[in-house]
């Protein structure tokens, strides 16, 4: 079994898949926290179905670049997706799958109409679950996916205090002079920038769950934030790890199998915390 | 000088005034207690001292001794922090946030201040416990650390007992006396008549009809005899 890992890994096609799959859990479970607790677990969903529709809108525009254009579609509408939190016309989960709804029809529709392919559904499929992108990554996208990572944990480094801060109690944080909105940007840009990364992984359906699963399973056990994010953040890159492994020796979906994973670890975190639950009592 | 001084104040949401003429001034040391029925203005009057809110009209004046961001506050609870998995440490330092403009982490002073604060308000062997698996007092107790971390001058606290079962209500509100004899100035929402005539130093009344004055003046003033006799009798 090893040695056929060994014989996978020498195909720099793998090698990349891996790398950019560690690095897109790493930086998606870093706000998974902050997104649970805020209300806006659903924030991934519907951003990705928006760089879904920008993707189709690319694809008909036959730009050479997509990231171009879905990178700044997404940043802006993940600051407007934050800001109608705060103004109440719109409810922030309503707001949500009002545009995430939206998007995903006319993405689909405008690829529908516009495209050239002969394996249409199969298009769709791919972009919805990720899979096939994953394996024709080229060293450019590796690097930017590196370059974007490490700009993502950075930000999550130096803002950590504060984006603590502005999730546990934001009208506290403002009346104690904290910038809260400017923060908020912050958290929205950088919440798009990861979905934008992660949409090669496993797809834009399934972002929300790279997202929110190990946040939940950490929000189980542990009791502080910083163990929290700490323990999120792990056990995000070992399921990734072990779902892909899976992956290539079952033959299963990437995308798919690393949510899988993902899941089944919340239920033995779910067990883990019910046991430490009922002993401390 | 007075600390906070509110000239001809209105306030409202749009255009839609809840509260005007307000007129009144905070001297150190004072514990004011803001009473008034359900849409009266008091949340809305706190968020404008707290400089989260324009006013519709006048003006909040504060005091030289006072800086901008040195008041400390206690919000009312919000549904988000009843899940928080956060330690009681890691929430009281979060009151030092305002003290660190951009610097990114915060240094031993700070924590260090966070440690008095929480010993302040003797919570010390909680201090690595999770918030939520907290009682609503102790929670209450932990969030007034945090403000204290903030500012040492003026608190400003919205309806700190709400939801506290008797003897921690009595407990918050000696806890709160103690503060205020240390010197701490106290500005508080309270919807308990009687608590606020026992504790408090002056009493501002929003409403129809508006009062501001020491409580003694409260007690003897046509507005109060009204709502402590009449409306909030059972409560003495």
């Amino acid at each position: 079994m090893i040695d056929k890992l060994i014989i996978y890994f020498n195909y720099p096609f793998v090698r990349y898949a891996f790398i950019v799959g560690v690095l897109v859990s790493l930086c998606s479970s870093l706000l998974g926290v902050t997104l649970v607790l805020k209300r806006f677990s659903f924030i991934g969903d519907g951003l990705s179905h928006v760089a879904f529709g920008s993707i189709a809108i690319a694809s008909v525009l036959n730009l050479s670049n997509n990231l171009m254009l879905v990178m700044p579609v997404t940043m802006i509408s993940a600051v407007l997706l934050l800001r109608t939190g705060q103004n109440a016309k719109i409810k922030g989960d309503a707001a949500i799958a009002m545009i995430s709804a939206g998007a995903l029809a006319f993405g689909y529709m405008l690829m529908n109409i516009f495209s050239k392919s002969s394996n249409l559904s199969g298009d769709i499929c791919s972009t919805l679950f990720g899979s096939t992108s994953m394996l024709t990554l080229t060293l450019r996208d590796v690097r930017l996916c590196i370059v974007l990572s490490a700009v993502v944990l950075l930000i999550f480094l130096l803002f950590y205090n504060k984006i603590f801060a502005v999730t546990f109690d934001e009208s506290f944080a403002k009346a104690a002079g904290t910038r809260a909105d400017l923060y908020n940007l912050l958290i929205a840009v950088v919440i798009a920038v990861i979905i934008v990364l992660a949409m090669n992984l496993v797809g834009s359906l399934l972002i929300s769950a790279l997202m929110i699963f190990p946040a939940l399973s950490a929000m189980r056990i542990f009791s502080s934030f910083k163990s929290v994010t700490i323990f999120s953040v792990v056990l995000s890159i070992t399921c990734a790890a072990l779902g892909m492994i899976i992956s290539i020796f079952a033959g299963t979906p990437v995308g798919a199998t690393i949510v899988s994973v993902d899941a089944a670890a919340f239920i033995l975190c779910c067990a883990a915390g019910t046991i430490a639950g009922t002993v401390r009592k | 000088m007075a600390l906070i001084t509110c000239q001809d104040l209105s306030l409202g949401y749009d255009s839609h005034i809840v509260a005007d003429n307000l007129n009144f001034t905070v001297n150190k040391g004072d514990y004011l207690c803001i009473v008034g029925e359900n849409g009266s203005g008091k949340t809305t009057l706190m968020k404008t001292l707290l400089n989260l809110r324009e006013p519709l009209g006048g003006r909040v004046l504060i005091g030289d001794e006072l800086g901008a961001n040195e008041i400390g506050y206690l919000p009312q609870q919000t549904p988000v922090q009843k899940d928080f998995p956060a330690s009681v440490r890691e929430i009281v330092l979060s009151g030092c946030q305002g003290r660190c403009g951009l610097r990114p982490f915060y240094n031993k002073k700070e924590k260090q201040l966070a440690e008095d604060c929480i010993r302040r308000m003797g919570i010390s062997d909680l201090s690595r416990r999770c918030y939520r698996d907290l009682s609503g007092g102790q929670q209450q107790r932990v969030l007034l650390a945090r403000a204290l971390c903030a500012a040492r001058k003026v608190l400003l606290l919205d309806e700190p007992v709400a939801g506290l079962d008797p003897k921690a209500t009595s407990d918050m509100y000696s806890l709160i006396k103690e503060l205020n004899d240390d010197g701490i100035t106290i500005i508080m929402i309270s919807h308990d008549m009687s608590a606020a005539v026992k504790y408090a130093s002056h009493i501002l009344h929003l409403g129809q009809s508006q009062f501001f004055g020491t409580t003694n003046e409260y007690l003897k003033s046509s507005i109060g005899q009204y709502f402590l006799f009449e409306n909030g009798g059972d409560n003495i």
